[in-house]
């Protein structure tokens, strides 16, 4: 526990040599260092995503070259581009189908929230109406900076998780789902719209 | 004494055994006592691209497939077999044309045989 040992000790025992650790910053650290993506690319963010990957931003140096193509290898799901009611279904099919724990980043506006396709009948108002989101990226598309600065950014809250007590990470928590229901095409729109579990509509204030 | 010069092999084996046996073993000791245990029906469903799997893996074709593998063949390797020939057709002895030409003989007999048939006609 990290809680335990004063701060200043460990940078003085560091100044001398000595490396303190516990297990769970140990096992953070791996976590975090080894995060591998799903392949997975909708539209235009893509692009964006494929750039990250590549020798100028090299995402390899974060610990997240290995994009899999398959779920059940994958730690993290980047939704990189627009969503489409069509794909919706799949994408929350793919991400039940990744192994706990697991992460999502939310890439791009359409991803968010439909951007600018969001008035039309066929884009999904943001996947984080089915399932859970840990980063947004705005953007359209982001620069690889931003993927990279999200990537950070999930690494530094995998490295605050807790493994045990009642604050641990949601994929240690038994009671916590892993599965999200699947949305299924009805007459006109996906149904559920959204899954209330996850997804709250932003409440507008009016000041009068 | 000297050891049995047969136990440096079966040392070599024992290794070899355990090797790709190690890390099998401790991925399951890790699954038994710290893998997140949540799982679900669609976690363990066939992966399909995200799409549901539709029917049986274990489906039959038909075998008047051999038709098309036949066309391939004689297509593919005439191709394969024509280019060097005519790069190096200015240089070559009367014999090797000959031998080209029974064997493009034997081909085209193919492809004859597969017209005959009706395998080159599109609806059928």
């Amino acid at each position: 526990m990290s809680e335990q040992i004063d701060e200043r000790l460990r940078s003085e025992l560091q100044r001398q040599g000595v490396w303190v650790t516990s297990m769970e910053e140990l096992y953070n650290w791996g976590r975090k260092n080894s995060i591998w993506p799903l392949q997975f690319g909708l539209a235009c963010c893509a692009i964006e995503m494929i750039a990250t990957a590549a020798s100028r931003y090299d995402i390899a140096r974060f610990g997240g070259e290995i994009f899999r193509p398959s779920p059940r290898q994958a730690d993290l799901m980047i939704v990189a581009g627009t969503v489409t009611k069509k794909m919706a279904p799949q994408i929350v099919r793919l991400y039940n189908q990744m192994p706990d724990p697991k992460y999502v980043i939310s890439m791009g506006a359409c991803a968010i929230s439909g951007g600018p396709f969001k008035q039309g009948y066929n884009v999904l108002k943001g996947i984080d109406r089915y399932i859970p989101v840990d980063v947004y990226i705005p953007g359209c598309p982001p620069r690889p900076e931003a993927l990279l600065h999200a990537f950070m950014e999930l690494q530094r809250k995998i490295d605050s998780q807790k493994l045990t007590g009642d604050a641990r990470a949601v994929h240690l928590q038994p009671t916590q789902p892993s599965e999200f229901p699947v949305p299924a095409f009805g007459a006109h729109d996906l149904e559920p719209a959204a899954n209330p579990g996850v997804f709250q509509p932003p409440r507008i204030e009016r000041q009068s | 004494m000297t050891p049995n010069p047969y136990l440096f092999i079966i040392i070599f084996v024992g290794v070899a055994i355990a090797f790709p046996l190690m890390p099998l073993a401790l991925a399951w000791l890790w699954r038994r006592f710290f893998q997140p245990p949540k799982p679900g029906l669609q976690k363990n469903a066939i992966y399909e691209c995200g799409v549901e799997s539709i029917g049986d893996a274990q489906i039959q074709f038909r075998s008047q497939y051999y038709l098309y593998a036949i066309i391939f063949l004689i297509f593919d390797v005439e191709a394969i077999f024509l280019v060097p020939f005519a790069v190096a057709f200015i240089g070559l002895p009367v014999g090797a044309f000959i031998a080209v030409l029974v064997f493009l003989l034997l081909l085209i007999e193919g492809l004859i045989w597969a017209w005959s048939k009706g395998c080159l006609s599109w609806a059928r």
